[in-house]
């Protein structure tokens, strides 16, 4: 028996019956596509998550003051003033620093002639635009003289523009008012759309720190610090080097609590990349599901459909093909029915994966071993329950499968 | 005839099944000799175990004792594989319900033997099919499909296989028996013919009338041989077939 004429039998036999051939590889393409997909879907959101976290600053390190008590009473964030100008200064000359600036903020409306529009000046050192990432687009970053001079200038961000000048004119070098206070507008920011949150992250308007303090809300503390570490795998030591000097300086007691919080932009990744593990999970769950009943699905096709051709079988060997034959024709059909299945379900995947970006803008990027586990699954078993009830019908009698019902 | 060579000996051939924890004898010993030509009906009612004595001419199955020589070689010592070989080689089955290829050409049919033949080209398969079919007088219905055609068709198609292989004997099981009594005469007629071109053939009936046709008629009765008769004159199937009134509707 050569295997020229067992592919040619094989063949033969497929093509008989296309139908249940079909439905054969149908179990398969939904198996290996579903599987795919799901993945796919897990896997891009987890890598858009992370992306644009990275793109919201790396290595930062927030500092706020935190959990002062006045005589028993717990102040809100808002009203501590533990932390001031000179923190941020002794902070400048720690060695894991590599940016850092103070953060004053305060909400209200920004007037340009008919136009206003409700925005958060944010009061920093130029450092703030390394550590979140920001770029001054047109105009100029102000400079150290500026802030030395608490002078009356402003970076405004796209979405403060869009609104402030509907018009379109060029706003570097006008006048816009917040409050009462006329700020200079020096410079644009570079758009950078939204952030995973949903948050806005060009409704921002960048001042000096000292203008901030001194013009706007008359304050001689900062709310906050943003530093970012010189590198990722260094956070965890700058944070602990902050915190021992802040303690140092705030003359906190060796049992006393500290009176300012440190969170950096890691434990923050790392929050959210637990929650889109969970999502894969739960993707990999829903796909492992539809992999299980897929792959019961072509047993029990292959099972039924070899079991109703045991007459067939029994005049194959009737006429003289040995066990072994049999065998192998079977084995081909299924190795046939599983392969072109797994790789029309692999293209299907492919493919649905793509409408999933295009229709319903999800990120998606599909992995090799996802399309590697689901095929080889569904091919797998598509070749054992070909195989099995094969193997038993090639073991009968000739005369009792040529007789069989 | 008695100079002719030897096909199909057996000696003492017995066989028996265990049905259920009971020991069932379907064969207590048989014995004969059929040569090279012969056409012989094998008959019995049914339980005489006819069915298990064409089991084990056709190789399918093996005795549990005694001895079978087909074409001069011991089917006794052969392993499963090597009678799959000899049922390819030198056997051509034909059964009751054709057990034809559903959706598959008679031509693809007939080819089948050959297929599991490696030693026969694609060229030679497609001649040789092509000569079996003309020899059933098939010719006209080459390419097509089994479920296309009446019973007699198919039975004849199957028949064209068993021949294909150009087999020592034909071993045929009620080959006549799904078929109405026109198309049973046109089959046996055919077989009529096989038999005047020095096929040997094994017609395994319960239908007593068509001993008549046959060259020798052995009788089983309780898994025994209980007569085994020379017929010089056997009827011709082509005369009956011709006797029978014409379908005019």
């Amino acid at each position: 028996m050569n295997l020229s004429n067992l592919l040619k039998i094989a063949l033969k036999a497929l093509n008989n019956n296309k139908l249940r051939c079909f439905l054969t590889m149908l179990g398969i393409i939904i198996g290996v596509a579903s599987v795919i997909t799901m993945l796919a879907i897990g896997q891009g959101s987890k890598n858009s998550i992370k992306a644009q976290i990275s793109e919201m600053g790396s290595n930062m390190i927030m500092i706020h003051p935190g959990n002062m008590q006045r005589g028993g009473v717990r102040q809100s964030a808002d009203d501590m003033q533990t932390l001031e100008v000179a923190d941020y200064e002794a902070l400048q000359t720690l060695p894991g620093i590599a940016a850092i600036s103070p953060s004053v903020n305060s909400g209200g409306q920004f007037v340009n002639g008919n136009n206003n529009y409700p925005s958060t000046v944010y009061g920093i050192t130029p450092d703030y635009l390394d550590i979140r990432k920001l770029k001054v687009k047109d105009g100029a970053m102000f400079t150290d003289q500026d802030i030395k001079s608490a002078a009356k200038v402003c970076i405004l961000g796209k979405t403060v523009v869009d609104n402030l000048f509907p018009g379109g004119e060029d706003p570097v070098g006008r006048v816009v008012r917040f409050g009462k206070i006329p700020l200079t507008v020096i410079g644009v920011l570079e758009s950078k759309g939204t952030n995973s949150m949903g948050q806005d992250q060009d409704d921002v308007v960048l001042a000096p720190y000292t203008t901030v303090m001194k013009r706007v809300l008359a304050i001689d503390y900062i709310q906050g610090i943003f530093a970012s570490a010189v590198n990722e795998d260094e956070t965890e030591e700058t944070i602990e080097a902050i915190t021992e000097m802040l303690r140092t300086r705030h003359k906190l007691k060796e049992d006393a609590d500290d009176d300012f919080q440190i969170r950096s932009q890691q434990e923050l990744s790392e929050m959210m990349n637990s929650t889109s593990d969970m999502m894969t999970v739960l993707l990999a769950c829903i796909a492992g599901i539809s992999l299980l009943v897929g792959g019961i699905g072509i047993m029990n096709i292959m099972y039924v459909s070899v079991t109703e051709r045991t007459r067939e079988i029994g005049l194959r060997m009737s006429i003289g093909a040995r066990g072994i034959d049999i065998l192998s024709q079977f084995l081909i059909e299924a190795v046939i029915i599983s392969v072109t299945g797994g790789v029309i379900g692999i293209l299907v995947g492919v493919l649905a994966s793509w409408l999933v970006t295009v229709i319903a803008h999800w990120p998606v990027y599909i992995q090799m071993y996802s399309v590697g586990l689901s095929f080889a699954v569904c091919t797998i078993t598509g070749v054992f329950f070909g195989w099995y009830p094969a193997k038993k019908a090639s073991n009968l009698d000739p005369i009792e499968a040529i007789r069989y019902e | 005839m008695s100079e002719n060579k030897e096909i199909i000996r057996v000696e003492k051939l017995r066989r028996e099944f265990i049905v259920g924890g009971e020991k069932v004898k379907a064969l207590r010993g048989v014995s004969f000799t059929i040569r090279e030509g012969e056409f012989v009906t094998i008959m019995g009612t049914s339980g005489s175990g006819k069915s298990t004595l064409l089991n084990l001419l056709g190789c399918l199955d093996t005795p549990t004792s005694g001895e079978y020589v087909l074409d001069g070689v011991s089917v006794q010592s052969m392993s499963k594989n090597q009678r799959a070989v000899t049922r390819n080689r030198k056997i051509g089955f034909v059964f009751q319900n054709y057990n034809l290829l559903p959706k598959t050409t008679s031509i693809e049919n007939v080819e089948l033997p050959l297929l599991y033949n490696s030693s026969v080209s694609a060229k030679e398969r497609r001649e040789r099919a092509v000569r079996a079919l003309e020899a059933v007088g098939l010719q006209e219905r080459l390419y097509h499909k089994s479920n296309q055609m009446s019973g007699g068709q198919q039975q004849r198609v199957a028949i064209a296989r068993a021949l294909v292989n150009d087999p020592v004997i034909i071993l045929a099981d009620e080959a006549t028996g799904n078929l109405d009594t026109r198309t049973s005469f046109s089959i046996l007629t055919l077989f009529q013919d096989l038999h005047a071109r020095g096929r040997t053939i094994i017609f395994v009936t319960h239908n007593p009338e068509l001993a008549e046709y046959s060259s020798r008629n052995i009788v089983l009765r309780d898994g025994k041989v209980v007569s085994d008769t020379c017929n010089p004159f056997p009827k011709s199937a082509r005369e009956a077939y011709e006797a029978l009134p014409k379908d005019n509707d």
